[in-house]
């Protein structure tokens, strides 16, 4: 399955927005359509501060790919966890760490939720129940798995939501979790956000199938195929899916559609792809889509969509202020954080 | 006191920390219904059931990883690796989350979890299962290292491992397993990062640590017999280092040899040489010595395999040798 499915179109799944819509009602929908334009916002804003230096090192923006964290951040309750890889400024923001935090953090400054020690690839913050931004790629998808074991272990009734890309499905890791999962009936959601790239080599020069979810059927897991520039389509795929891993300690395993629009990181001019194939993708792109949707439902009318905008503006504008202004971390503090402070209750 | 399989004294740790704690579980290869491939989690799945300890499927990268994501929730997992061999396979795991979540999340996220199991030479298991690879971890900043010489050790230093916040690799000598000394019945601790002398003596230092005492041991009475008087130093835990305890014993014998069944280059006996070198240049009589696996992948035909490791021939010629004799 490729982007092929679902090329042509500039609008939403009628029957699935009709639902969703009547579900979360307007006053939701219109949050979502706020989250996407900040997700958007604020990486359009964190390229230019990286090509001005004040961002360093590997950067991945989520431009394009912002209908899959918003739409699936709607299925999660508080208690629940998620953890990504490095392309996960836009899952941190839904998690509801701040756009400053963010920033901050992209800016190597003490105000960073990982206290600038992490970076664009390793944003943290335990009281959000976000576990990360990691590096290697596939390596933080046993991670999830152990984390959906704690809180099983521990009744929690949690769910832990994992993000990773197409590249990493090749991964032995990968592999090995969906098994384990499987048998142990993990509590866990695996999103592959299929963006039809691992770096420059696309989906069908690094996968033998590029129907995904089949890699599913030889562990038994429930699969589904999604359009993840319908914001409303990954909302209920992935709902499913949340439902089943809380009620049944069930996992699954999902292909998410989407298409970055940058390059794989800050240094891509992504020369592998043509300028059709990218305009093609960003005229179905996940926020015109919700767009016309809010539109011709007379959810908000265009000047109420522009303040939306505006607003956004401004708080991205705010956080590159913030991050400029929070100092670097004091060179004291450079070992701190390689152990654990504790009282040995022998030492 | 009565005496006790080393064996016998990891599975009483584990036991014993189970028991007191409910975080704590056991899962790896075989150590539930098979109760584990050397016999180290013996009788603790009758007693704990399927919830605690846990038989994977081999797939060691992915059942570390899982332990360290349950870690990062405050459980407490102990993970066998059937052997170290297999544990390289599990290497992105412990390098690269295990030892950064804590550092790269500035404080947010430790993982206290254990991997432990079976390292160094079995005999007769040729090249892939005869490694000695502690240094693969002791590299690493974030993870702390421990490998025990005798089952009295073995059961302190697991029991502190276990409750020890930071993620421990846990290295049992296979040949030891089977080896038996005094475990008293009543609790105890052993801190870590504090070395033990194993043996005072005023000429010459032995640093050597896990199957390596033994012969240290071996050596130092053979040598006594020649009026040589011995001191080994068993650091106990690689990282945190106990140097305190190396630097004290070399200021009193002015000599040192390293002793370590492991191969000598880029290896913890090469840091503990540096070490002594640099800091205790001005009370060296001799230039540290070592005594380590010939740099071969480990032959199995029953003759090549012993000209292969350190002997105690080697250790008391090493000894000579920094004595000038
Ligand atoms: C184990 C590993 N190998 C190689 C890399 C270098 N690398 C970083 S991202 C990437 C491509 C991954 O693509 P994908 O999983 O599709 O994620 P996307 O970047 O598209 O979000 C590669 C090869 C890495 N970080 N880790
Ligand atoms: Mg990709």
């Amino acid at each position: 399955m490729s982007l092929e499915k679902f090329k042509n179109s500039t609008v939403l799944d009628p029957k699935i927005a009709k639902r969703v819509h009547k579900e979360l009602g307007d006053e939701k929908v219109i949050d979502m359509y706020r989250e996407m334009i900040l997700l958007r916002r604020f990486e359009e804003v964190a390229g230019r501060q990286y090509q001005m230096g004040k961002i360093k090192g590997f950067c991945h923006l989520y431009i394009g790919q912002e209908a899959l964290a918003v739409g699936a951040k709607a299925t999660l309750e508080d208690r629940d966890y998620t953890i990504s890889a490095y392309r996960e400024h836009g899952h941190a923001i839904v998690a509801g760490i701040t756009p400053n935090a963010v920033m901050a953090e992209l800016f190597g400054k003490v105000d960073g939720c990982s206290g600038g020690r992490g970076g664009s690839m390793h944003l943290f913050d335990t009281t959000k129940n976000f576990y990360g931004g990691w590096g290697i790629v596939g390596g933080h998808i046993p991670t999830a798995a152990g984390m959906a074991f704690a809180s099983k272990y521990n009744n929690e009734d949690a769910v832990t939501m994992c993000y990773f890309g197409d590249g990493s499905l090749h991964q032995g890791v990968f592999h090995e979790t969906l098994n384990m999962a499987a048998m142990w009936d993990l509590p866990c959601v695996f999103i592959t956000e299929n963006n039809h790239y691992a770096m420059g080599t696309s989906l069908d020069r690094h996968s033998a199938i590029t129907d995904l979810q089949k890699k599913a059927v030889g562990y038994d897991m429930d699969h589904d195929c999604i359009d993840g520039q319908d914001v409303f389509a990954v909302y209920e795929g992935i709902k499913k899916a949340v439902d089943r891993a809380r009620k049944k300690n069930r996992p699954t395993f999902l292909d998410i559609i989407t298409y970055r629009y940058r390059g794989h990181s800050m240094s891509d001019p992504a020369k592998y792809r043509t300028k059709d194939e990218l305009n093609d993708a960003q005229e179905v792109g996940p926020i015109i889509r919700l767009q016309n949707f809010i539109l011709k439902q007379k959810i908000a009318d265009k000047e109420t969509l522009d303040a939306i905008d505006k607003d956004v503006k401004k708080i991205v504008k705010e956080s590159v202020k913030f991050a400029e202004a929070s100092p670097f971390p004091d060179p004291s503090t450079l070992t701190d954080h390689t152990y654990v402070e504790w009282n040995s209750p022998i030492d | 006191m009565r005496e006790i399989l080393f064996r016998q004294a990891l599975n009483e740790a584990i036991d014993e920390e189970m028991a007191r704690d409910k975080d704590v579980f056991l899962m790896g290869e075989e150590v539930a219904e098979y109760n584990g491939a050397y016999k180290v989690s013996q009788g603790l799945w009758d007693k704990y059931g399927d919830k605690r300890v846990i038989d994977t499927p081999i797939a060691e990268a992915g059942f570390a990883g899982i332990g360290i994501g349950a870690a990062f929730l405050g459980l407490k997992p102990v993970i066998e690796m059937m052997t170290f061999n297999f544990c390289v396979l599990a290497l992105d795991q412990i390098v690269n989350t295990a030892a950064k979540s804590l550092y790269m999340s500035n404080g947010q996220i430790s993982c206290p979890i254990v991997i432990r199991g079976a390292g160094g030479a079995g005999g007769a298991l040729g090249a892939q299962h005869s490694q000695s690879l502690e240094a693969q971890y002791a590299h690493i900043p974030g993870l702390k290292v421990m490998m025990p010489s005798t089952p009295y050790d073995a059961k302190g230093m697991l029991k502190t491992a276990i409750r020890d916040p930071d993620p421990v690799i846990f290295i049992e000598s296979e040949v030891l397993y089977g080896s038996s000394g005094e475990v008293p019945e009543e609790e105890y601790m052993i801190p870590m990062g504090v070395g033990d002398i194993k043996r005072e003596g005023t000429d010459c230092t032995i640093v050597a640590w896990s199957r390596m005492v033994g012969y240290a041991l071996k050596a130092a009475e053979v040598l006594a017999e020649d009026g040589i008087s011995v001191e080994i130093v068993d650091p106990r835990t690689i990282r945190p280092l106990d140097k305190d305890i190396i630097y004290n014993s070399v200021r009193k014998t002015n000599r040192a040899v390293i002793v370590e069944e492991a191969w000598g280059f880029a290896s913890v006996g090469a840091s503990i040489s540096e070490l002594i070198s640099r800091e205790m240049f001005d009370h060296l009589d001799a230039p540290v010595g070592r005594v380590n696996q010939r740099d071969i992948p480990t032959p199995y035909a029953f003759n090549l395999e012993p000209l292969a490791y350190p002997t105690v021939e080697n250790i008391v010629s090493a000894v000579r040798k920094a004595c000038y004799l």
